[in-house]
């Protein structure tokens, strides 16, 4: 995986630049002085209440009010070297969709935020702002808490959609020229827009029978509601893009069999949809899950409304969630609202190398899940039934640092023991799904099966086929695969500008 | 949406269904299956494609009702839609000249047997086909079958039809009758292939199951279907569904499959409630 490179490019440090010079920006800074910007507290989310919300699936922040989103834009210090947008993997705009907010333009500040991110409403929710973003805003610095640019995003993006004011782009120029785009996840998703935008014939094609990949499957409720999603698959939608669901390139058609059909360039973002299981005996029984099996059975299929869906999930009492990332806590959160007694996160590590968003670990605790760090099972126990029982874990201690630069778990011997559960969900990630990669010849790829690309365009080792997202990366985050896709988006329009006919 | 062309039964609980899916008939190979979805709020449920029309565009299927996601496809009518079909899924069959090959079947799971063996037989196989249910009404595609075989023997479990014992009795025929057998393909419930792939190994002879787990996307992504196979967890749906049935873990995968049981009861009870004749027939009626 390749690193943002830590430098403005010449053209967004121009945009930035200007920008930041015109006179209301100017008026704006004049008009609060930085020690009073200082001395003004983040505003914290509304959220509403553990004990209620573990109830059921309904979104545990309420987003802040247009007075809320006004009084946390007037932190931002809008700095003129404005460190935050180099934290962006999709490079927004930051502080001029800030003071946009600050002045109570929020229409202005979505379209800046949107010149770059199709999706801010579901960015505003899922992305890890603490290590983008924020992380790299100059109130960190200072060792004070970072400007609610995550916050800020989804206010705006909600207060459009609530106003109902969504904009359609105007496609200036019908290209006349079909592009393929095999996944509707978060990377498919942004290609597809950026794609139609530039006035392509896009067609997404999806394996599940609902499109939005992780954001469908994956993703509870509770974090972003399928609403959401739902009514930015509508907004592409009016740009002109084709969904078509059940559909399995590879195996209902290949890419070759596309290109038949007249598909002139493709985007691969067909995720990195495989589970990586433990290989620990016992593996096999009844009640031990892959995190994307549980998730996938609840959010995707409905199971947490058996009977009158059809799809059963079984409600455990004792729960333990293995790894400690933002899947293992959606997964340990969802068994709670389904009942669990003790939802428990076992995490080899400890606290402070928890991968998951800061967000996350902290409405976990709220909600009284248990955190049980330095612990690492070795079995599961089946009872008669083939249904696990019990787990032996080994407690584990922290060594030097690995290759991750986390210091690296070590199990401490003879402290062996067995813990009572009645269902194990592994959320130790996941790798590349391997159907397309299968079953397509000339496709170079990498240790675990991620397609091979040439990181500065996307490309494959197959000429006009592009990829991006986690099947590139092999498992990383939404906006990740959203940069990707954009990126790829702009390659495949230069391809295809190119390409003689 | 997924046209239905007919819907009929061929034998008792068993129907034979016919729907518009025209890019799935045109790449499916045998052994391949499809996921499908009832309706808005139904279950993702694995079925081998029997047979398909690639100039027609139409898939068949065939499918015991035993729970609700079943009992849902039985209701449907000509004419009726399928929510949703995804495919062709699964390795297809490897196929290639043995020699002679065994084509055993059991119950429904002689529906996705015929394709197997028809390509095995289409490859220059010579086909020894041994069908086996409870009873004769739950014999089906017998004239299928019996146009790609060689010979064909029936066998039922109460002597209804064909002669009286299990499908390993007429393997155990052909081995006592000195027949050559170069491969035997065994498909039907798991404790049939557990006891077919052990006489087999018993006597070196080769055999591939394919095999049924609960599935869930059908496309490696979740895990639901993973099957020990040579002490190694594999998924059903990407790495199968045909496996060696030497190396098969039958045990677990017959625990695996009643991992909802409860669930499924609950389900179909609370359906037949809302279907007077799904009642009767659970009830014990006749339908």
């Amino acid at each position: 995986m390749t690193k943002q490179p830590a430098r403005f490019p010449e053209e967004l440090k121009k945009k930035l630049r200007e920008r930041f010079n015109e006179d209301w920006r100017k008026e704006l800074r004049r008009k609060i002085s930085v020690k009073e910007r200082l001395a003004i507290d983040r505003v914290p989310m509304p959220e509403n209440e553990p004990m209620e919300r573990i109830r059921g699936f309904f979104e545990v922040n309420k987003g802040y009010t247009p007075e809320m989103a006004m009084e946390e834009a007037r932190r931002c210090l809008d700095c003129a070297n404005p460190t935050c947008v180099l934290g962006c993997p999709v490079s927004i705009d930051i502080p001029t969709f800030v003071k946009l907010i600050e002045k109570g333009d929020f229409i202005g500040a979505v379209k800046i935020i949107k010149e770059t991110n199709s999706l801010p409403a579901v960015c505003g929710r899922v992305c890890p702002q603490e290590d983008q973003c924020e992380g790299n805003c100059a109130y960190v610095k200072m060792g004070k808490k970072p400007v609610a640019i995550g916050n800020l995003e989804r206010f705006v993006a909600d207060y459009e959609r609530a106003a109902g004011e969504v904009e359609i782009p105007q496609i200036k120029v019908q290209k006349g020229k079909k592009v393929g785009v095999i996944g509707a996840g978060p990377a498919g998703l942004t290609a597809a827009g950026e794609l139609a935008k530039m006035g392509y014939d896009v067609t997404i094609f999806e394996a599940l029978h609902e499109p939005g990949g992780v954001l469908i499957y994956g993703i509870p409720e509770f974090r972003l509601p399928k609403a959401i999603l739902k009514e930015e698959l509508e907004y592409l939608k009016k740009m002109g893009v084709k969904i078509i669901t059940d559909f399995v390139v590879g195996k209902t058609a290949t890419i070759e069999d596309l290109k038949k059909e007249g598909y002139e360039a493709f985007f691969i973002g067909s995720g990195a949809g495989a589970p990586w299981f433990l290989g620990l005996p016992g593996e096999e029984l009844n009640g031990v899950y892959s995190a994307n099996e549980y998730l996938t059975r609840v959010n995707l299929m409905r199971a947490f409304e058996f009977p009158e869906y059809d799809t059963p999930i079984p409600r455990g009492k004792r729960v333990a969630v293995i790894g400690a990332g933002n899947t293992a806590m959606d997964a340990v959160r969802t068994a709670k609202r389904l009942g669990a007694e003790h939802a428990m996160i076992v995490y080899r590590r400890s606290r402070a190398e928890m991968p998951a968003r800061i967000e996350e670990i902290k409405h976990a605790e709220e909600e009284g899940i248990e955190f049980i760090f330095l612990t690492n099972p070795k079995r599961f126990v089946g009872d008669e039934n083939g249904w696990v029982k019990q787990m032996e874990c080994v407690k584990m201690q922290l060594g030097e640092p690995d290759a991750s630069g986390r210091r690296r778990p070590i199990p401490i011997p003879g402290s062996e023991f067995l813990m009572d559960v009645d269902i194990v969900i592994i959320a130790i990630g996941t790798k590349p799904n391997p159907l397309i990669p299968q079953t397509t010849p000339g496709l170079e790829l990498a240790k675990w099966g991620e397609i091979k690309v040439d990181w500065e365009t996307m490309e494959t080792s197959i000429p006009g086929v592009f990829a991006g997202g986690d099947i590139v990366r092999g498992g990383a985050t939404v906006i990740l695969a959203m940069g990707d896709g954009r990126k790829a988006a702009y390659q495949i329009d230069k391809y295809l500008s190119e390409k003689k006919d | 949406m997924y046209r239905i062309i007919f819907n009929r039964p061929i034998a008792e609980r068993v129907k034979h269904m016919k729907v518009v899916a025209p890019f799935i008939a045109r790449k499916r190979k045998p052994g391949n299956f499809i996921i499908l979805i009832p309706d808005e709020k139904g279950e993702r449920i694995p079925l081998t494609i029997v047979d398909s029309d690639p100039h027609q565009g139409t898939i068949d299927l065939i499918y015991q009702e035993v729970g609700t996601s079943t009992f849902k496809l039985g209701l449907k009518k000509e004419g009726d839609y399928l929510y949703r079909i995804v495919g062709p899924l699964g390795k297809p069959t490897h196929i290639e000249k043995f020699g002679t090959v065994v084509a055993i079947g059991g119950g429904v799971g002689i529906a996705p047997l015929y394709p197997i063996a028809r390509g095995m037989k289409e490859a220059g196989n010579r086909i020894v086909t041994i069908l086996g249910a409870r009873k004769k009404d739950l014999i089906i595609l017998e004239k299928e079958m019996a146009d790609i075989s060689d010979d064909l023997r029936v066998w039922t479990d109460d002597g209804s039809y064909g002669k009286k014992g299990l499908v390993t009795h007429g393997l155990q025929e052909l081995i006592d009758e000195g027949l050559k057998i170069d491969m035997v393909l065994a498909i039907g419930p798991a404790i049939m292939m557990k006891f077919v792939a052990k006489m087999a190994a018993e006597h070196g002879l080769p055999i591939i199951v394919s095999l049924n787990p609960i599935m869930v996307d059908g496309t490696g992504m979740c895990g639901a279907c993973r099957v020990v196979v040579g002490g190694e967890i594999k998924f059903a749906c990407v790495d199968g569904p045909e496996f060696d049935g030497h190396q098969v873990d039958f045990e677990n995968l017959i625990l695996r499959l009643k991992a909802y049981r409860k669930y499924e009861v609950e389900s179909l009870e609370r359906f037949a409630s809302f279907y007077p004749e799904v009642k009767t027939y659970l009830q014990g009626g006749v339908r």
